[in-house]
């Protein structure tokens, strides 16, 4: 038996998970329209490559990765390109993205599917392939899973993880896809295997999905595979990638580094099931398993095709007519969506219809009594409340000193809050503020590194010409000077008079020039002091991130990145209640 | 629904939901309270609570803020009861409307209200009222002492002459003063004997009072109200100092158990050091804060000037809890190993 570990914190909101699970996974009907936002994963956007008016076949590629941490899009099924166009995002801003407008034909035709074997292949074909089939993190990280698939040079890879927690309440769309196509999930896995070569291969599954764990388990013995399927305690968020790695290693990966630096690697189950499906049967990422539930008449799960507006998805389940809403993910870390027409995207895990009695409204915000509730269930043992206050009073770099970007926003602190204050609204409007700054800061270096190199130059060329000058004054005195010499020959000592009037040419054009210096060092002084005033106020922690945190905070911020920042819903300044 | 902003699953802690736990921790105290010194403390109680009510009400009014969550949210009553329970229970009516309005006013909104005040609100209104009325806030009546609640009603209004046979002082003045008044001649432990005052462990009666406390403290631990570190770290406090020096001379010196069931001990540790709003927030911040403050208390208990020391204690550290938890931060998730 593995031992297991504990990771602190952590909250146990009710699941709502047995609503969704009763009927098998459904087959979403085409829709009339699709919208496929080209933009779905952390990484460059994928260029278009169809235009309007053309035909396309299910599974074509209409967006090209754009450098290497990029995936691409596929048509998720046959017919017409309609448009190229602007068209609102799934994001709560409701802000819009490209995303290119199809009109199925109805024939769901395939585009020619090309299978490889994996185990023939280099393993930089078999990245390629993932990145070409647009497999991405179907967590809700949606990071390009091929990013994911190269070990550290420096240390070998001890464990692959597999999350298959699924710890958000409401969220069923791993739990069926792993009791429904566990072998399918196990053959993935078996491709991360062997391109990562670790030592042991880990699937950690939450302990309230006994149907899922044995369905793993009788997989994994079917073909072979020592994957050891374990059963985690149901506490939210075991399913976070850290916290899962945490229980199952025992290894804390801390927010300055990659999993990978401490031999561990994860991705979630879903995404071993398109990297299967990618492989063995060279389909790309065109659908994915959807929980519809909440205040529906018919909870259930639906493999829809990316791009199906909201409106016509919801249908299915045949929302109430109290309903008020609809929020994509989970309850704790998703968000509302913003009209009906938002498409369904590779991180859409769950839609829930929400009404007054699901989700009441929230009681007032209080002042923070500093119980220290928050701190109890941090995950990653930050003190909310600390942050809260800086956050507050936009004391941005102490935030960080209290390590803001280590918040993963999985939203317990504001689970327990007993002031009922939106700390992770907080959190986020200092992340936003932090990297709004830190951009603004940038752009002013790069513009202070433009002037200075304008400057630099302009004195260069100056100096350049009063170089001239003075050779030229110089040449001429000495001209004049020899000219004197030859007119007065044999009078004494021409010569040093001569080159007494060729070093004094120089000197004499020095003033103006001494000026404009000592104007443009002193411009150069204060703009240096302006810069170090700006150091000392800027946040530091900033400067030091590394890949792996920019990585992290890319994640966090993948769904509101395009979006304006979210301000907190009290004013700051006001500091009291 | 509220979209503003996720998680929108809560659950269903509030403010209110805590103040009324720690309400509810205060009974069996009170209870032992009634039992043994009569229904004369309810009326303080019922004082105070009024005061602090209208005193919260006034301060909202004043300050343009809504009544609405912050009248109910239960952090006035507290403060109401403690103080209530922590001065004499035949002290003058004007005295604990005093201490009270003191502390809802000057140690509550002044400094900006609910989670804003750096000091607490009831230990300020100790410390003020026995600075300001040190003979008043003395006298406590002996648990032996038949009276009926009529008599004592007319005590606290004002109606019938204080005499000193019924207000004397509580068991550690008792003891302090009996100290003094023999010199050495008597030692600790024949003044004990005295089970009149002192009762079988810490003074006839309180020991029941305090005992009452620590009920209630632990319930409220067992509920997650309050964490242990803040309050074991008090009672340790005080009991190494005592149990160190009544080792050293128990002729002098009371015995640690006399010291956790007498005066303000078990309140302090399980309802004052664990005021969140005034202490230390991190785990090793609080075991700082409840060790400092039982230790000092001990000090001001037996060497100084003062029938009790809790109060000044608490105060004192409250000033350094800001302090405490900036250099307590614990090592968070991954950060926890320093060679990383
Ligand atoms: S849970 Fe809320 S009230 Fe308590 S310390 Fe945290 S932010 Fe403050
Ligand atoms: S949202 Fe951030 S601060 Fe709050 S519990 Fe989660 S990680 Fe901690």
């Amino acid at each position: 038996m593995l031992q297991l570990f504990k990771f602190k914190g952590g909250v146990k909101p009710q699941t709502n998970k047995t609503q969704s699970v009763g009927e098998p996974i459904g087959v979403a009907p085409l829709p009339s329209r699709l919208f496929v936002p080209l933009h779905q994963s952390i990484g460059g956007t994928p260029r278009p490559l169809v235009a309007a008016g053309e035909r396309v076949l299910k599974g074509q590629l209409i967006g090209g990765a754009d450098g290497w941490i990029s995936a691409a899009v596929h048509a998720p099924t046959s017919g017409t390109v309609r448009a190229v166009a602007e068209h609102v995002a799934a994001h709560p801003s409701g802000l819009t993205t490209l995303s290119v407008e199809i009109e199925p034909d109805g024939r769901d035709e395939w585009i020619e599917r090309t299978p490889i074997d994996h185990g023939a292949l280099a393993p930089e074909r078999v990245r390629e392939r993932l990145r070409e089939a647009g497999v991405v993190g179907l967590g809700g990280a949606v990071f390009p899973t091929h990013g994911k698939l190269t070990a550290s040079k420096t240390v070998p890879m001890e464990e692959l993880v597999i999350n298959g927690a699924e710890c958000e309440p409401y969220i069923t769309c791993d739990d069926l896809l792993m009791r429904e196509r566990a072998e399918e999930i196990v053959r993935g896995v078996g491709v991360f295997r062997d391109l990562l070569q670790p030592k042991r291969v880990l699937i950690g599954i939450e302990d309230n999905k006994p149907e899922a764990v044995a369905a793993l388990q009788a997989a994994a013995a079917k073909l072979g595979e020592n994957f050891a399927v374990v059963a985690v305690p149901t506490r939210y968020p075991a399913g976070g990638a850290k916290q899962l790695i945490r229980v199952l290693t025992g290894k804390e990966v801390p927010s300055t580094k990659r999993s990978t630096d401490l031999g561990v690697q994860c991705f979630n189950v879903a995404t071993a099931y398109t990297a299967w499906r990618a492989v063995a049967h060279g389909e790309p990422v065109v659908s994915r398993i959807v929980t519809l539930t909440g205040n529906v008449e018919r909870p259930r799960n639906w493999e829809a095709l990316l791009g199906t507006p909201l409106a016509e998805f919801v249908a299915l389940g045949g929302p109430k007519p109290d309903t008020d809403g609809y929020l994509m993910g989970g309850p704790m870390m998703g968000f509302a969506m913003p009209t009906m027409d938002a498409p369904l995207v590779k991180a859409t895990n769950c839609i829930i219809a929400s009404s007054p009695a699901l989700f009441p409204p929230k009681a007032p915000e209080m002042p923070c009594i500093r119980c220290g509730e928050c701190a109890k269930v941090c995950p990653h043992e930050l003190q909310p409340f600390e942050l809260y206050w800086f956050a507050r009073a936009k004391n941005f770099g102490k935030t960080q000193e209290y390590h803001i970007f280590d918040c993963i926003e999985c939203g317990c602190c504001s689970f327990v809050c007993p002031s009922r204050i939106p700390l992770v609204q907080y959190f986020r409007f200092a992340k936003s503020e932090i990297w709004a700054r830190e951009k603004e800061k940038n752009a002013a270096d790069q513009a202070k590194a433009r002037f200075e190199w304008k400057t630099a130059r302009e004195e260069r060329e100056k100096a350049e010409k009063a170089e001239k000058l003075a050779k030229a004054a110089a040449a001429q005195a000495a001209k004049k000077a020899a000219e004197a010499a030859a007119a007065a020959a044999g009078e004494a000592a021409p010569a040093p008079a001569a080159a007494e009037a060729a070093t004094n040419v120089p000197a004499a054009t020095n003033p103006p020039l001494d000026a404009e210096a000592a104007k443009k060092a002193a411009i150069a002084a204060a703009l240096e002091r302006a810069r170090a005033q700006r150091a000392a106020v800027e946040p530091k922690n900033v400067d030091r991130l590394t890949p792996a945190q920019q990585k992290d905070i890319a994640e966090v911020d993948a769904r509101r990145q395009q979006a304006g920042i979210e301000a907190p819903p009290t004013a700051p300044e006001e500091s009291q209640p | 629904m509220d979209f503003s902003t996720p998680p929108y699953l809560l659950n269903n802690a509030s403010v209110q939901r805590v103040m009324l736990q720690v309400l509810a921790a205060l009974l069996p105290g009170i209870g032992a309270y009634v039992w043994i010194f009569g229904p004369i403390v309810l009326v303080q109680i019922a004082l105070a609570t009024a005061t602090a009510l209208a005193a919260e009400a006034a301060m909202l009014r004043l300050r343009e803020k809504p009544l609405a969550p912050f009248l109910t949210d239960g952090s006035a009553v507290v403060t109401a009861w403690l103080i209530a329970l922590a001065f004499p229970p035949l002290a003058p009516w004007w005295l604990i409307v005093t201490g009270t309005l003191f502390a809802v006013v000057i140690a509550k909104h002044l400094y900006g209200g609910l989670g804003q005040n750096p000091f607490n609100p009831a230990m300020i209104a100790f410390a003020v009222c026995i600075v300001s009325f040190p003979a008043l806030m003395s006298q406590w009546p002996p648990a032996a002492l038949d009276l009926g609640f009529a008599e004592q009603a007319r005590i606290v209004f004002g109606l019938a002459p204080r005499v000193d046979a019924i207000v004397g002082a509580t068991p550690l003045d008792a003891l302090k003063t009996g100290l003094k008044l023999e010199e050495g001649r008597v030692g600790v432990s024949q003044l004990l004997d005295n089970r009149e005052v002192f009762g079988a462990v810490a003074g006839r009666g309180w020991e029941w009072v305090t005992a009452g406390y620590l009920l209630g403290g632990l319930w409220l631990w067992r509920r997650g109200v309050v964490s242990w570190h803040a309050p074991l770290a008090f009672l340790a406090g005080l009991s190494l100092l005592a149990g160190g020096l009544w080792l050293y001379d128990p002729a002098q010196f009371a015995d640690p158990l006399f010291h956790l069931f007498s005066g303000g001990a078990m309140l302090g540790a399980w309802f004052i050091v664990t005021d969140p709003v005034s202490g230390c927030t991190t785990p090793k911040g609080k075991l700082i804060f409840g060790f400092s403050a039982g230790a000092l208390a001990y000090v001001i208990r037996v060497f100084g000037g003062y029938p009790d020391g809790v109060a000044f204690a608490v105060l004192l550290l409250n000033l350094c809890a800001p302090l405490i938890d900036v250099y307590t931060q614990p090592a968070i998730f991954g950060m926890k190993d320093k060679s990383r």
